[in-house]
């Protein structure tokens, strides 16, 4: 073995602090040490040829480098180590400016750490083993988890790059909740308007397969290789023969709660979730069935023209693999009844800001007329309540929503225009309009007559009086006073919180969650599509709360990053990965729980003893799953587990030279 | 007097993602602290096989420190939990070895907190001043 030691002047840098000739002296004298040099600029074009120089001369095939953080130039020198046919894992970097010369103040004593230090790397390379990444092949499929906006033009996006998608929704439609929305501020487009081409584009796209009424039932794999099972829950309708034309729906005897339009109005059983639903075939749902729940009726099937009612249909469980998921989940509403003090839920006037969206929609359950839910009656002033659960340590999240600023905002400006004699109030905590065009709108609505109090509502209560009015008492923060305020209609503006099944999700696909239950990114400034578990993707309000621009560029970034992982065609592992000494490893598998990225499996392997074939269990490295931080190998009792790059006896090495 | 010429000999074992990072950044802003630490790269605090902390002291160490992320944000997600079970228990191992359990440091440093990384080194390293000289394992094995 020829080692070659390289000590970096980095200008003055390092050698104001330590003297570099002196460290190259001693380190000359280590074993295998065949030459050393000192370098003004070792990253320079000159010190890189200096060390190729060298290597070519002396047949080096070990580099240690005396020079700044490995963190910096790592990458540097094993490009030129690639450059000169060694191993990139052959060239070890002794930290001597960050860790040393910039940190001491006595140059005799940084010269002696200094020594230390590079003898410690001379050490660790003795034992350097070559490493290389290990490429694996990437299924060119997307999943797309969310049929919301953000997922549908993830998926679109995707698509158009040419690769296969496969869109799952858990409800009956794409679209999600962009699709209850009446119109979208500061443009007050009309939310259909923008939104039904694209459900209908992603449904007609050769490259996008939906899966509406579905859920994931089980992923297993890594990026590039992910395995999943589907759920397509039994719709009791067969798509094949249903040709939309709604006749079981008209003729339905069943009646629920319309949960599109918040209990506004009434649907059927059999149903399909709105007018422009995509795909527009109708599910029964088995819970309000009147067959399901008797046994008699079966009106939907014999009305069908077509025979496609089938009562015996059973979920059905769909196998697929794919090189990248995007989850797209979205969000919920939380129900505000935890707030006693606003009376929702006890006084029918009280409603959410969701409520009175479906209202204000034209195809709503109102078809676009406002109206209070007590008596039916249109209503005359009505009371905004913003952070209804948001910006709340005590009772509710502590976080903002994001968006309840502008859609408020909205909501008095729709009023105005559409219902010129409504007087909207606005108790609010801050007004937060950081967005494109977001403070101009808001502007708007305050001039278009929406009254705005600063300051906390402490309480909602019936006046008593015969309309069954609403008292609303407050604190005008402009006024330094309690004010009340009589009101015909109360809005809530409700807290954006994470799916109910987040969680689950979260754990069968081995991404976390921050506290308030949103999913985390990778990294929040540098990373934010990606997650930690390589080859999965966030898109919208699933990671944060935020607005519909804002998701939707999110999830054309995700679409980029699975595009990018396609277009290469492979996945490169990390080259510093555990690995398992089979002689050494017991098969205890200790270091299977303690592995966060569910690299470590337990596999049988036959070796002959005693002239007999046997089996015995032994661990096993996913290598393209494993990233290397070595929890595993800092536990293995026998010593059977290691890590590329810090071996058991690299690290020994190291502190033995100490 | 011993005590004012004593230089204790410190191994710092620093996760690379935060505590090396660390200790970068204290370089990258010229803080000082004493020479006494010699620090080992590992990808992360749980790498640390205790028996390597034991051999630092086989070999003469007077201190050894284990520096990682801080809970809840190490870069392999769970990391420094186990680190914290085991050098837990590696603690009680040196106690019952007769060797004193604060000799060993686990300390959490990110990536931004250089100066926290200086204070540590500082204080670690004082402390070892006034504890002297650990001859306890190194005695046992190195008696030639």
């Amino acid at each position: 073995m020829k080692i070659g030691v390289f000590i970096c002047w980095c200008g003055s840098n390092i050698k104001n602090m330590v003297d570099v000739e002196r460290v190259a002296e001693a380190t000359g004298k280590m074993p295998h040490v065949v030459y050393t040099q000192d370098v003004q600029y070792l990253c320079s074009e000159v010190g890189q040829s200096d060390i190729g120089n060298a290597i070519d001369e002396h047949q080096l095939d070990r580099v240690v480098i005396g020079a700044c953080s490995p963190r910096m130039h790592e990458t540097t020198f094993q490009q030129l180590m690639n450059r000169k046919g060694l191993n990139p894992y052959y060239v070890e970097i002794a930290n001597i400016r960050e860790h040393c010369s910039w940190v001491h103040t006595d140059k005799a004593k940084a010269t002696v750490k200094a020594i230390d230090l590079v003898k410690k790397a001379v050490a660790k390379s003795y034992y350097a083993v070559p490493l290389h990444a290990e490429s694996l092949p990437v299924n060119k499929r997307a999943l797309v988890i969310g049929g919301g906006i953000a997922g549908i033009q993830a998926a679109l996006d995707i698509a158009d790059a040419g690769y296969p998608v496969d869109l799952l929704e858990k409800e009956s439609s794409i679209g999600g909740k962009m699709a209850q929305f009446d119109k979208t501020f500061p443009t007050l487009d009309c939310s259909a308007c923008i939104l039904t081409p694209k459900m209908v584009e992603a449904a007609t796209h050769e490259n996008i397969t939906l899966h509406t009424y579905s859920e994931l039932e089980d992923v297993s794999g890594y990026v590039g290789n992910f395995h999943v099972t589907i759920r397509k829950r039994a719709t009791s309708v067969d798509e094949e023969r249903c040709t939309g034309c709604g006749e079981c729906v008209t003729k339905c005897p069943a009646k629920v709660d319309n949960e599109f339009d918040q209990g506004h109005s009434k649907r059927k059983a059999i149903y399909t979730l709105f007018a422009q639903a995509v795909p527009n075939k109708p599910v029964l749902d088995r819970k309000n069935c009147i067959y399901f729940k008797t046994g008699k009726c079966g009106v939907c099937k014999k009305i069908c023209p077509t025979d496609a009612i089938n009562y015996e249909m059973e979920d059905q469980l769909i196998e697929n693999d794919y090189g990248a998921i995007i989850v797209a989940t979205g969000f919920e509403l939380n129900e505000p009844t935890h707030l006693g003090e606003y009376h929702y839920g006890h006084h029918p006037d009280v409603i959410t800001s969701l409520e009175l969206e479906r209202m204000l929609n034209a195809s709503g359950p109102t078809q676009g007329k406002m109206y209070r839910p007590s008596n039916g009656k249109e209503p005359k002033r009505i009371v905004f309540i913003q952070c209804a659960g948001s910006r709340d340590r005590h009772d509710g999240n502590s976080y903002c929503s994001k968006v309840c600023c502008l859609y408020t905002a909205k909501h008095t400006i729709l009023l105005n225009e559409k219902f010129p004699d409504t007087e909207s109030y606005v108790f609010y905590i801050d007004v937060r309009t950081a967005g494109k065009n977001y403070e101009e709108f808001y502007e708007r609505a305050r001039q278009m007559g929406a009254n705005y109090l600063r300051g906390h509502v402490s309480k909602v209560e019936p006046l008593g009086d015969s309309d069954n009015r609403l008292l609303v008492r407050g604190y005008d923060g402009s006024l330094g006073e309690q004010t009340e305020i009589e009101a015909d209609l109360v809005v809530l503006a409700t807290s954006i919180e994470p799916q109910q099944g987040a969680k689950k999700l979260a754990g069968m696909l081995g991404i976390s969650s921050d506290r308030n239950g949103f999913y985390s990114e990778a990294h929040a400034k540098l990373k934010p599509v990606e997650t930690q578990t390589q080859g999965v993707y966030l898109a919208g309000v699933c990671q944060g709360p935020k607005d519909i621009p804002e998701a939707v560029s999110q999830a054309s970034g995700t679409a980029a990053k699975a595009i990018v992982l396609f277009n290469r065609g492979q996945v490169k592992g990390v080259p510093t990965t555990a690995m398992v000494d089979e002689e050494l490893c017991s098969g205890c598998m200790q270091c299977k729980p303690v592995c966060p990225y569910e690299a470590i499996s337990q596999e049988m392997i036959t070796e002959r003893a005693h002239g007999k074939a046997r089996q015995r269990p032994v661990a096993s490295i996913n290598r393209a799953l494993c990233q290397g931080c070595g929890a595993c190998a800092g536990l293995c009792r026998s010593g059977a587990m290691d890590i590329g790059g810090f071996t058991g006896r690299q690290l020994l090495a190291e502190v033995d030279t100490l | 007097m011993m005590q004012d010429t004593f230089e204790p000999k410190i191994i710092a074992f620093c996760c690379n993602w935060c505590s090396y990072a660390g200790a970068d950044l204290a370089g990258t802003g010229r803080l000082k602290y004493p020479e006494n630490i010699r620090i080992i790269r590992v990808p992360c605090s749980s790498r640390v096989d205790s028996a390597l902390v034991l051999r630092a002291f086989q070999n003469g160490a007077d201190g050894v420190m284990i520096a990682g992320c801080h809970p809840g944000d190490c870069h392999y997600d769970t990391g420094n939990y186990h680190t914290r079970k085991r050098m837990m228990l590696l603690k009680s191992l040196m106690e019952f070895m007769g060797l004193d359990e604060e000799r060993l440091l686990v300390k959490w440093i990110s990536g931004n907190e250089a100066d926290r990384f200086k204070d540590t080194v500082e204080s670690f390293t004082s402390k070892l001043k006034k504890m002297g000289a650990s001859g306890k394992v190194r005695d046992l094995r190195c008696a030639k």
